[in-house]
């Protein structure tokens, strides 16, 4: 037996002199590989910009709210779901001891702050916090002062600023001490808050912080659901802290023992095991897809595998003649199929991943590449190539030399 | 010393119900260093014959020994690998191939003999130098002329330093003045101590040859040295 580099030279050399059935053959290859490596390769940035993301906002952070963020599919078992009331955070603050913060906050989108005769935008976020949801949110006070008790409990008309704010509404004048206007409220500024890490791009800079207490007298204490915002100690305690607080608001609530719970706690697992949730679905469509398109380019390579045998009787003859055995040029055959596979593979991943990267590019997800599926798709390439490739390999291997050379 | 020793060989071809008799028990012994012409009219089973010998096919009868070794019991392993260090094959149609340059396909041989890539290369190159294509090395055979792909043909049949050349009709597709270069080259080649067996329809070429052996229907109808040999010489 000949050197398998030998072989590859051989393979390499005659896909070469054959370009154009060449690319026709591994047209079905790169079709395949593209559809699944495009898909994964959106996914895994999708999952890296949420972790990142998430990760880099609130260490050991968890919230419980009335609701998921997101949901999947199915009807609305839960519609008439309490709403979490300001009591309710109160008694849990009691009973939860072991955390670090344990904050409420709500929110009101799509607002309007105004200043003097400048406004912003409807597209301002307005938080109603407590002390706590402060250092839960990682909100930190570049400057001017913090929220403080005493805000919340006298319902202060005072508000913090997010960054993107005071560029728009100020300029170069000094925010602290001014007073603007949010739904006809007065609010005077006390602080500017850090700039926050972008998310998916965005910056998260457009919001205003009032107490808590203020918040709800503007947009009605009964409305809506406060947020309950929890920070541990460290890592090791934020599972207990979760487990302990699910407790604790079942007792509150009064979910019977046996039924599930009537709120949702969203932390980071929570959130990737939601993403990955939606996700799973789409990978395994994209896999079936992709399966049956290589199968149906495996039965095209196979076909074309064989078309070239016959015409390459002769070469087969003449190797024969000059002392090629068997397995020389199985094995020749057989790394034809496989390196048409590999090459197909090859240019449908490179295009999968191209493609991948822009559309992530578009939602500002981290460029990245799925190299588990890279991996796991050049395998099933070669695999594909070895399946079938062997029958027209073992076809050539088996042709008699003299008919072989005979062959017109 | 006999490098082949055949005997009663015959080859039996099935064509739907009728049964072509291509060789009769055929018997012959060809020495080192002989020169041997095979004649006959067509049909006769000069190619069968030799391809015999070449072991490229099998006889359906008789016994085949080549170097005292028994082919008739080799296995296709064993045939491949006489076929690469023992026998030097050209063909009537040279059977070259056809993407591939000069160099390429004389170092084919030498590739399944598992020599590595600058040894061949240097040995390819040598053997086209010795059949004078050191100007056409890298030319495929649509660029070469008939006379110049038979050469190619001969380097690669040479290249193994094998134990015997077998030409069926070398000089068949060529003119007369193109088959008389390569009969120079067959010349040198059995000065130098190969051994030749050589297929023609020519009394001329085959008089090349030191010996003439005539089939008629498969049979060996005479095996005569050759009294009036003609010794080519470069003009
Ligand atoms: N594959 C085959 N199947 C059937 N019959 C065959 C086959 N090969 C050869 N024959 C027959 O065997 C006989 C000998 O053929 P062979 O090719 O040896 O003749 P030849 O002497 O070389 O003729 P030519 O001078 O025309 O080349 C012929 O009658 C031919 O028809
Ligand atoms: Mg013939």
């Amino acid at each position: 037996m000949i050197s398998l580099s030998e072989i590859a030279r051989i393979s390499v050399t005659s896909l070469r002199a054959n370009k154009l059935r060449t690319m026709l053959t591994i047209l079905g290859i790169t079709v395949g590989l593209f559809s699944i490596i495009v898909i994964m390769t959106i996914i895994t940035m999708l999952q890296n910009s949420i972790e990142s993301g998430f990760s880099s906002l609130n260490k050991n952070t968890f919230q419980i709210q009335k609701w998921e963020n997101i949901r999947v599919g199915g009807p609305r078992r839960d519609r008439n779901r309490k709403d979490i009331t300001l009591e309710d955070f109160e008694q849990f603050r009691g009973l939860l001891k072991q955390a670090k913060y344990v904050g409420a906050e709500q929110w009101q989108f799509g607002k309007v702050v105004r200043f003097g005769n400048k406004e912003t935008n409807p597209n301002i976020q307005i938080a109603g916090a407590t002390v706590d949801a402060m250092r839960t949110n990682n909100w930190n006070v570049d400057y001017g002062r913090d929220l403080r008790e005493d805000d919340v409990q006298y319902s202060r008309n005072v508000c913090l600023l997010g960054n993107e704010i005071v560029v728009k509404l100020f300029g170069n004048i000094n925010p602290i001490g001014q007073e603007l206007n949010v739904d006809g409220h007065p609010l005077k500024v006390i602080g500017v808050i850090e700039q926050q890490p972008q998310l998916f791009g965005q910056s998260r800079d457009n919001y205003v912080v009032l107490p808590l207490s203020t918040f709800q007298s503007f947009y009605g204490r009964r409305s809506r659901s406060v947020n309950i915002t929890v920070m541990s100690y460290s890592k090791e305690d934020y599972n207990d802290i979760i487990e302990a607080s699910i407790g604790y608001m079942r007792t509150i609530r009064k979910v019977p023992p046996g039924e599930d719970n009537d709120f949702y706690v969203f932390s980071n697992e929570s959130m990737i095991t939601q993403v990955n949730d939606i996700t799973s679905g789409i990978k395994i469509g994209a896999f079936v897809v992709s399966i049956i398109a290589l199968l149906a380019a495996g039965v095209g390579i196979m076909n074309i595998m064989l078309v070239s045998v016959t015409e390459r009787t002769k070469e087969i003859g003449i190797r024969k003649a000059v002392g090629a055995k068997k397995i020389d040029v199985l094995l020749q055959f057989l790394t034809e199929a496989v390196v048409l596979c590999i090459i197909g593979g090859t240019i449908g991943i490179v295009m999968g991943v191209g493609l991948g990267n822009l559309a992530g590019s578009l939602i500002n997800a981290q460029p990245s590449i799925p190299y588990d599926w890279v991996a796991i798709g050049l395998s099933i390439c070669v695999l594909v190539g070895l399946i079938f490739g062997t029958y027209p390999a073992y076809k050539a291997a088996n042709l008699d030399p003299i008919e072989a050379l005979r062959y017109e | 010393m006999n490098i082949i020793t055949i005997e009663n060989i015959s080859k039996v071809y099935k064509v739907g119900d009728t049964e072509v008799h291509a060789l009769r028990d055929v018997s012959l012994t060809i020495n080192k260093n002989e020169y041997v012409a095979i004649m006959g009219p067509s049909g006769s089973g000069k190619s069968t014959l030799m391809n015999m010998l070449g072991c490229l096919d099998t006889p359906s009868n008789g016994r085949y020994e080549f170097k005292n070794k028994n082919v008739s019991a080799m296995t296709d392993n064993e045939l491949a690998a006489i076929r690469n260090r023992e026998i030097g094959f050209v063909f009537q149609t040279f059977n070259l191939l056809s993407r591939s340059n000069a160099l390429h396909n004389v170092e084919l041989p030498l590739i399944y003999s598992g020599i590595s890539g600058a040894e061949r290369k240097d040995r390819a190159r040598k053997a086209l130098v010795d059949v004078g294509l050191e100007e056409r090395i890298h030319h495929k055979p649509n660029e070469l002329s008939g006379g110049q792909r038979q050469r190619v043909a001969i380097a690669r049949a040479l290249v193994t330093n094998p134990s015997i050349i077998l030409a069926d009709e070398p000089t068949g597709n060529l003119d007369s003045k193109t088959g008389e270069e390569i009969m120079i080259l067959f010349n040198q080649i059995h000065q130098t101590g190969n051994t030749i067996i050589l297929v023609t329809h020519e009394e001329y070429i085959a008089k090349h040859a030191d010996r003439i052996i005539r089939l008629k229907d498969g049979y060996v109808h005479s095996d005569e040295k050759v009294l009036d040999r003609y010794i080519p010489t470069i003009n």
